[in-house]
């Protein structure tokens, strides 16, 4: 078993450092550093777009933990994924082309540029700046402890040495490929995974009988399986439902969701994107939670859940398919981890440094100062991974939410209400962050919903109130 | 001299911008309706009732599966339809490169 996985293993790392180095070679060229190491000089077409879009907001956690918990608590798991499908057209279409234009007219690079140019406070940028710092440092983290596991529990390498090759290779790929790297890798990565999860379930479907026999054989095992509430009863329609902000619509207000809609070539690439990026989310969600609910009977009494999804392609699938579909999760790892890297290194780099440090630095200084920023990061990640602090994990499960707390009404405010000032902005990403921090910790699941949507009410009215009290200072 | 930018609404393109975007809450609204609707009220009976479809329940069916391809097809019709291709350039810039 372990020759195979091995083997496209390193067929997938020689892929994906021949796109990095032509990647590079386009670096090399262009002579806006910035637009083309943060933005990929926003040339990205509609097909690419879909795919990196799809990569960003499904990564590795759909496809292993996903499917796991799927595994766990049957149907009503791949209905709250489904959520997901608005993801697809709904971050392109409300961001749209609004936010595109704004992002030229500003020349902004980072969704950071984007409110600080907006809005014009100093405040609202190092606040941006240092809340993506924090929360995306922690899920990079975590994200490199899923790929070391990952690569571990494959290959047979120790957990250090499977973190070193993947911690080496993840930086040297962003370091020479910058966003344009990551946006390819993501589409290399998007391919495999619709193909992966399209064998990956037919095979589990012949594997368990048909799909009425393993719904026979799941209701004689727990009816419940085959509800929309989960094994016990716990998943409620209220619950459920709140992942149509905390993984659906919530997501414009991701930054590394938002800076890719501000990336793309014209409005063809973006309608096309639209499109590819709903076919593409929606099939792979519905595949992937899918293969999690049939696995069940196939392979009974899994108990490190995560391990469901390669334990059922080693089980249904030749061992040389396998190989190739397994490389699809250690993909998705990989193309999160860049792309969050390289957020962080903009933050820094782009938002903090040039703002307020350097503002007249040269060209030259900048791309030095991007690749130290970006490596000292990923060094960091890697120390951090080998012994991942409690209050690391902690940040990481608290992000998303965090990061949607914070942007979701600045952005959206910012870009279609003509009145919206600073005082709305602040207040709003004040209001989001402390209430969510104080619900996630002493209040979590209020009236039975998700922690994140109370956070994301408060927030909108705090911006309506503080930006309607000071309408005549601006 | 503030550094604040506010939008220019007057900018035609804008007025395309925000119908588009309120398509996509508005199918978004129509989305969750259906995923909802199909969701709770075929799957909430008690088990032994569920009928179903291509081995799926019913509910689950409708909801995940028929819903997500109604989605599709929306999405698609709208975006042939009604999008309009714009320029995204800034308009000085574009004056230049004439």
């Amino acid at each position: 078993m372990i020759e195979p996985v091995f083997l496209s293993l390193v067929l997938f790392l020689i892929l994906i450092f021949i796109v990095g180095f032509w990647s590079a070679g386009k670096l090399r060229k262009k002579s806006r550093f910035l637009q083309e190491y943060f933005l990929g000089s926003r040339e990205i077409g509609g097909f690419i777009l879909a795919m990196t879009m799809v990569a960003t907001y499904g990564s590795s956690s759909s496809f292993l933990s996903g499917a796991g918990a799927a595994y766990n608590e049957g149907l009503g798991w791949a209905l709250l994924a489904m959520t997901q499908v608005a993801t697809g057209y709904f971050v392109l279409m409300v961001l749209g082309k609004k936010f595109a234009i704004m992002a030229r007219k500003y020349d902004a690079v980072t969704l950071v540029d984007f409110l600080r140019l907006r809005y014009g406070s100093k405040a609202i940028t190092l606040i941006s700046a240092f809340s993506i710092v924090v929360f995306i440092f922690a899920a990079v983290t975590a994200q490199w402890i899923g790929g070391a596991h990952l690569i571990a529990s494959i290959t047979d390498l120790n957990y250090t040495s499977a973190l070193t090759i993947f911690a080496v290779v993840v930086i040297i790929y962003v370091i020479i490929g910058g966003f344009r790297a990551v946006v390819l890798t993501d589409s290399i990565q998007g391919v495999i995974m619709v193909g992966g999860t399209l064998v990956i379930l037919i095979g589990t479907i012949i594997a368990g009988g048909g799909v009425t026999q393993i719904m026979g054989d799941l209701t004689a095992e727990n009816p419940n399986l085959v509800t929309p509430y989960g094994a016990d009863g716990s998943l409620t329609a209220a619950y459920v439902s709140s992942f149509w902000i905390l993984v659906g619509v919530g997501v414009v207000a991701l930054p590394q969701v938002a800076v890719r809609a501000m990336s793309y070539r014209n409005s063809q690439a973006m309608h096309r994107g639209i499109i590819v990026g709903t076919a593409v989310v929606g099939f792979i969600m519905l595949g992937i939670h899918l293969v999690g609910v049939f696995a069940r009977p196939v392979l009974p009494g899994v108990e490190e859940v995560d391990q469901v999804m390669p334990l059922i392609a080693m089980e249904v699938l030749p061992a040389w398919l396998a190989g190739v579909v397994l490389a699809a999760p250690l993909a998705a790892i990989m193309s999160t981890v860049d792309s969050l890297l390289l957020l962080i290194s903009s933050a820094l780099v782009k938002d903090v440094y040039l703002n307020y440090i350097r503002p007249d630095a040269e060209e030259r200084k900048v791309k030095q100062m991007t690749y130290i920023v970006t490596s000292v990061l990923g060094v960091l990640a890697f120390a951090a991974a080998l012994t991942p602090p409690d209050l690391l994990l902690e940040l990481n499960l608290f992000a998303f939410g965090g990061l949607q707390s914070a942007f979701i009404w600045p952005l959206i405010f910012g870009l279609y209400w003509q009145h919206s000032n600073k005082y709305g902005a602040l207040s709003a990403m004040i209001v989001g962050v402390g209430s969510y921090t104080l619900i996630h910790n002493v209040w979590p699941e209020p009236f039975g919903l998700h922690s994140v949507v109370l956070p994301v009410v408060l927030s909108f009215f705090a911006f309506l109130v503080a930006n309607l009290l000071t309408l005549k200072r601006t | 001299m503030s550094k604040h930018h506010p939008i220019e609404e007057q900018d035609p393109r804008f007025k395309i911008a925000n119908r588009e975007a309120i398509i996509g809450v508005i199918l978004a609204i129509i989305n969750f309706i259906w995923w909802y609707g199909f969701a709770y009220g075929l799957g909430s009976k008690p088990v032994e009732e569920y009928t179903y479809v291509f081995g799926l329940p019913a509910w689950f069916f409708y909801s995940a599966v028929v819903g997500f391809l109604v989605m599709l097809v929306l999405v698609i019709v709208v975006v042939k339809t009604v999008f309009v291709d714009v320029s995204l350039e800034d308009e000085e810039e574009k004056g230049d490169m004439r």
